[in-house]
């Protein structure tokens, strides 16, 4: 039987670890994930999970020990979050070419420097062509939600590639929340038994992981992963459809919110589109049709997908909490994802960009109201004036 | 040898038997070949312990060094210079011996411009 707790997102992600019951967790402690292993290696001390939990010394030996676990055939997680994550970098790149199905809570936090430990997105955005899969979380309950599946995905035989479940440092990762825990032995029998299909502690079958491989290889088995990023689509659907019948919930590749009739739509991921939902309801009560759509696959990008369910709106408002410096205008990873996906697939809608929260500055509904307000100004006019702005910084 | 595409590879660069490294022939990588001065060895295996690729060839029955495995042999060198019949002779010799002299134990040619 489910139970309802008072948690934090961290503990919600914790609680879900100590569900799957992983044969190995590697991680490194750092600000705002180290409650995550923190109440996890307390199951661990008070025998809850059988898992072997190593103490790293750094990141890069926390990804590595996840790499040299997942290839011995073992079931592997990780915690991490932004400095921690590009101490990683390295390896993570290994995993995903490994096809090691390690499954990571990223509490996204800002990069340094100048060193902040508050959320933005710098550091999953940054990892985005890593090849791992990513999933964005609005909520501690999205967090756990999303972590129990994230297993299965990894793991299924088609896709092989670690994912990141993604949730907001601070405000979701330690915001008290009510979630929903489900019963223990119903995740059990969801996430299932791993069955690795080439194991290194297969003794009677002895094999090399990671091998030199030059110009006449190298190619191949980078065609290969991106067999495993295309397969991901079905996987997700087919796992998110089965979660959702099993547990209750309405899951998708994205979640959209008063968005079928809407004349202009926000785009934003994480714990905001729960702020932009508040915007959503204050605006409809003016009579303006303004709706949301709020990622949740980011990697694999479901490109069509998306622009199918925004292709009615007249204006586009994409926000975005990390800066791709350099990039087209200085805008943002998910708005230049969106642009892009629009020009190759769907009707030229204008967009504009909304770079906020950087460094864990707060986003206000206010400030979501004049997003909303600058997007109808677009779709009326259509005509975009800044193509990217900068909300709530001071000039 | 045929090269698989790949959906034929195994994931990731995987190398599913084991011990198939003898099927790679790293002699090919060779731009300098070790030759065998038989009537200098004074047979001591220096050779046999340094080489880095097990390609010193040894008679079992008599335990005499009797040359080289040029399929896997990569022309490193180490064999010439750490053999002590090498040393002495470059010692003792009284103007600058060049890593090609006929007079060394094992000498040191550039691939494609030796006789045999």
């Amino acid at each position: 039987m489910s139970t309802f707790s008072a948690l934090d997102g961290n503990s919600a992600v914790a609680n879900a670890m100590r569900q799957i019951n992983p044969d190995v967790v590697a991680a490194y402690p750092i600000t705002p994930q180290t409650s995550t292993v923190q109440t996890f290696a307390d199951f661990v001390a008070d025998g809850l999970v059988d898992t072997e939990f190593v103490c790293v010394e750094s990141e890069h030996s926390a990804m590595s020990a996840c790499v040299g676990a997942s290839s011995a055939g073992a079931r592997v997680m990780t915690a991490t979050a932004a400095n921690g994550m590009a101490l990683m970098w390295e390896i993570m790149y290994i995993a995903a070419s490994n096809r090691n199905p390690v499954v990571m809570s990223l509490v996204n936090r800002a990069l340094s420097g100048p060193i902040n430990i508050h959320c933005d997105h710098s550091d999953s955005m940054g990892a985005r062509d890593s090849g791992w899969i990513q999933l964005y979380s609005e909520n501690g309950q999205e967090a756990y939600d999303n972590i129990i599946q994230a297993i299965r995905i990894a793991e299924h035989p088609d896709v092989l590639l670690p994912v990141m479940v993604c949730q907001d440092g601070f405000i979701t990762s330690h915001g008290m929340e009510r979630v929903e825990l489900y019963d223990d032995a119903d995740v059990k029998a969801f996430v299932g038994t791993y069955e690795p299909q080439w194991p290194l502690l297969d003794l009677e079958n002895p094999k090399t992981y990671g091998p030199l491989d030059f110009y006449d290889y190298y190619y191949e088995h980078k065609r290969q992963q991106v067999q495993g990023m295309e397969k991901a689509f079905p996987v997700v659907q087919e796992v998110t459809a089965e979660f959702n019948t099993k547990f209750g919930r309405d899951y998708g590749l994205f979640e959209t919110y008063k968005l079928q009739d809407a004349e202009v739509a926000i785009v934003v991921l994480n714990s905001t589109a729960g702020t932009a939902k508040v915007a959503v309801d204050k605006l409809r009560d003016e009579g303006l049709k303004v709706g949301l759509l709020k990622p949740r696959l980011f990697r694999p990008f479901p490109a069509r997908e998306l622009v199918d369910a925004l292709k009615h709106v007249k204006a586009i408002a994409v926000m975005d909490r990390s800066i791709s410096f350099g990039i087209m205008d200085n805008g943002g990873p998910l708005f230049s994802e969106f642009a892009a996906a629009f020009y190759v697939y769907g009707p030229r809608i204008p967009m504009a960009d909304y770079i906020y929260g950087l460094g864990g500055r707060d986003i206000l509904t206010q400030e979501i109201e004049s997003v909303f307000r600058d997007a109808l100004k677009i779709a009326e006019t259509g005509q975009v004036e800044r193509t990217v702005t900068f909300l709530g910084v001071r000039e | 040898m045929e090269q698989k595409g790949w959906r034929d590879l195994p994931l990731g660069g995987m190398i599913l038997q084991a011990g198939n490294s003898i099927e790679y022939q790293t002699g090919g990588w060779r731009a300098f070949r070790p030759i065998y001065g038989e009537a200098a060895c004074i047979h001591c295996m220096q050779c046999w312990l340094f080489c880095p690729d097990s390609c010193i060839l040894v008679d079992q029955e008599s335990g005499k060094m009797t040359g080289f495995d040029l399929d896997f042999c990569k022309g490193c060198g180490i064999c010439a210079i750490q053999c002590p019949v090498n040393q002495k002779i470059i010692k003792k010799a009284e103007q600058e011996i060049k890593q090609d002299d006929p007079r060394l134990c094992i000498r040191i040619v550039e691939e494609g411009k030796f006789e045999e």
